[in-house]
């Protein structure tokens, strides 16, 4: 960072401040440090470092046989572990040609939607604490705890659940699972709206969400934007829709977009995509009840997986946007490189960006809107 | 048409293609490192093509693939000279070492296309795609970072995940994964 910038123009004093935020402080989500150069309280340049939490997961990978792997998987975006496994396990399952059964592409619909919805309300929640609504962050996160309560029963970890194998699911989803999310779904639709009636038409949200950091779609392709942030921006894309994986060609939902790409549009899309996730858990679990109860899970995987040599990339739609795996093999039973391109990732390299001429306050709500997680962001 | 059949289409004219190789359905061309960024503008520009997204890039290190297979060790009498001949003939004969990898995607069919290039030990410079995409602003500092593979034009090649001094580019192949000693914290200087 440079420490004596040369005067700039456009902006009031000339008397610039460089202000440290982070990498260990409440407003930043994990271990995010930006470098702002700042004017009063506005801001010239924002600069974000990262690597705090860098802990060598692709180096990792090489030494590591493919099913251990699938645990360091859920260190990715620890907010919904799940989706980062399934992407994970879909890669080498392309790389073997296997064919995984459909329950348990049911199986993984229901969780993966369950942990969208979880993604989203943490997402939503720290969104409204750090713009000082504090109680929409209580309504969605009792919600999310009683999500994680299913993930809890189903394999026993709340956060890190290394679900699923390679080739399919492990387990089968538990018999009472229809009342536990009879019981879930109007709570967490209940949460839902309180949290839209308290944020939505509130004067002091709008007034601090609407413009905010706005940024235009050919902007957004340009720099690599995946997912909600990039459909606030007004482009229809979702890997669900464009290249259908586990059975998602068969549920209807529809994918809202926004129009200015502000922190207002990706907050409103998060919203309305949890709904649409109801939607398709309801479905993927009718489909799922009428298959028999004895129907395969697993496909025919080898105890020891050594994949023909080969490379092989594939994405799925993770809350966040296109999480995708590139695994090469060399025939043996490691991975000879395993590359994980993690959604944020590319949202967050605009950020000098996306904050350029806003308010330091600002900053911190464009952070939160974009949901940058700290482990998949730096591996 | 098929997507190899198009993409051969447009780059064969100009000798761009130097490989094609397809794996699971993903179809991969690799191209040569000196032309990327025409490489890059062709697949773009060109209607029926259209790759107007970058996904991401990262870069391969083949030293473990490249590695001869082992021989028994004859014991002949001619000495060791020979034998050191002989290895460093084979060390010619080896393909480069790093490959970076491009990931493309066309938004308009959802077609996706891996495009490499392969960069040898004694020349690491490839030209940054920064002026085609900003998308890989990052994805280039890591890919630099993690093997030293530097980017000709980028507007920021500096270290991305490790710090400034760190000594090595950890994700080669001969970087044991326990590291060197290096010291695991920064040191201030007062």
């Amino acid at each position: 960072m440079n420490q004596n910038p040369t005067p700039q123009t456009g902006h009031g004093t000339g008397d610039y401040v460089t202000v440290n935020i982070g990498p260990s402080h409440p407003a930043m989500h994990g271990t995010l440090r930006v470098i702002a150069l700042t004017d009063g309280e506005s801001l010239i340049k924002a600069e974000p470092e990262i690597g705090y939490l860098h802990r060598g997961v692709e180096k990792l990978g090489e030494s590591l046989s493919y099913h251990q792997f699938i645990p360091i998987t859920d260190r990715l975006n620890y907010c919904s572990a799940i989706p980062n496994n399934v992407s994970y396990e879909m890669a080498v399952e392309k790389l073997m040609g296997l064919e995984v059964p459909e329950k348990a592409q049911l199986i993984r619909v229901i969780m993966m939607e369950l942990a969208r919805i979880a993604d989203h309300q943490v997402c939503v929640g720290i969104l409204g604490v750090d713009l000082g609504a504090f109680t929409p962050f209580f309504y969605l996160i009792i919600q999310r705890e009683e999500i994680y309560e299913i993930f809890e029963w189903f394999n026993g970890a709340r956060l890190t659940n290394t679900f699923g194998r390679i080739g399919g699911v492990d387990a089968d989803l538990p018999d009472d699972f229809e009342d536990r999310w009879n019981e879930l779904k109007p709570n967490v639709r209940k949460a839902n709206e309180e949290t839209e009636k308290l944020l939505t038409h509130n004067r002091i949200w709008m007034d601090r969400t609407i413009g905010v950091s706005a940024f235009s779609a050919e902007d957004a392709l340009n720099w690599g934007f995946t997912g909600p942030c990039l459909r606030a921006c007004g482009v229809k894309r979702d890997l669900r829709k464009d290249e259908p994986y586990c059975m998602y060609d068969k549920f209807d939902f529809e994918v809202p977009v926004g129009k200015n790409g502000d922190v207002f549009d990706r907050y409103i899309v998060r919203m309305i995509e949890m709904e649409q996730s109801i939607k398709i858990i309801d479905q993927a679990y009718k489909l799922y009840k009428e298959m028999p109860a004895d129907a395969p899970l697993m496909a025919r995987v080898p105890k020891v997986i050594k994949p023909p040599a080969g490379e092989v990339y594939s994405a799925l739609e993770s809350p966040n946007g296109e999480l995708g795996f590139f695994v090469k093999s060399d025939g043996s039973a490691n991975p000879y490189r395993i590359r994980i391109r993690p959604p944020c990732y590319m949202i967050y390299q605009a950020f000098p960006e996306l904050v350029k001429g806003e308010l330091i306050a600002d900053l911190v709500a464009c952070l939160s809107s974009l949901n940058v997680i700290a482990g998949e962001l730096d591996r | 048409m098929d997507l190899k059949n198009r993409v051969e289409q447009c780059l064969g004219p100009e000798n761009l293609v130097v490989a094609m190789a397809e794996c699971q359905g993903d179809l991969s061309v690799e191209v040569p490192k000196r032309s990327i960024l025409d490489v890059m503008r062709l697949l773009r520009d060109t209607p029926g093509l259209g790759f107007n997204f970058l996904s991401d890039v990262f870069g391969v290190d083949n030293l473990d693939l490249n590695k001869p297979k082992k021989r028994p060790k004859k014991k002949t009498e001619e000495g060791e000279g020979a034998e050191e001949a002989e290895e460093t003939a084979e060390k010619e004969s080896l393909p480069p070492r790093f490959e970076v990898i491009y990931l493309l995607l066309c938004l308009e069919r959802n077609e996706r296309l891996q495009v490499k290039v392969r960069v040898a030990e004694d020349d690491m410079e490839v030209d940054s795609l920064y002026s085609i995409w900003k998308a890989s602003d990052w994805p280039e500092r890591e890919a630099f970072d993690m093997y030293g593979i530097r980017f000709k034009g980028h507007p920021n090649l500096k270290r991305l995940l490790m710090w400034d001094d760190f000594p090595a580019y950890p994700l080669r192949k001969d970087y044991p994964l326990e590291g060197q000693g290096e010291e695991r914290h920064l040191i201030y200087d007062d």
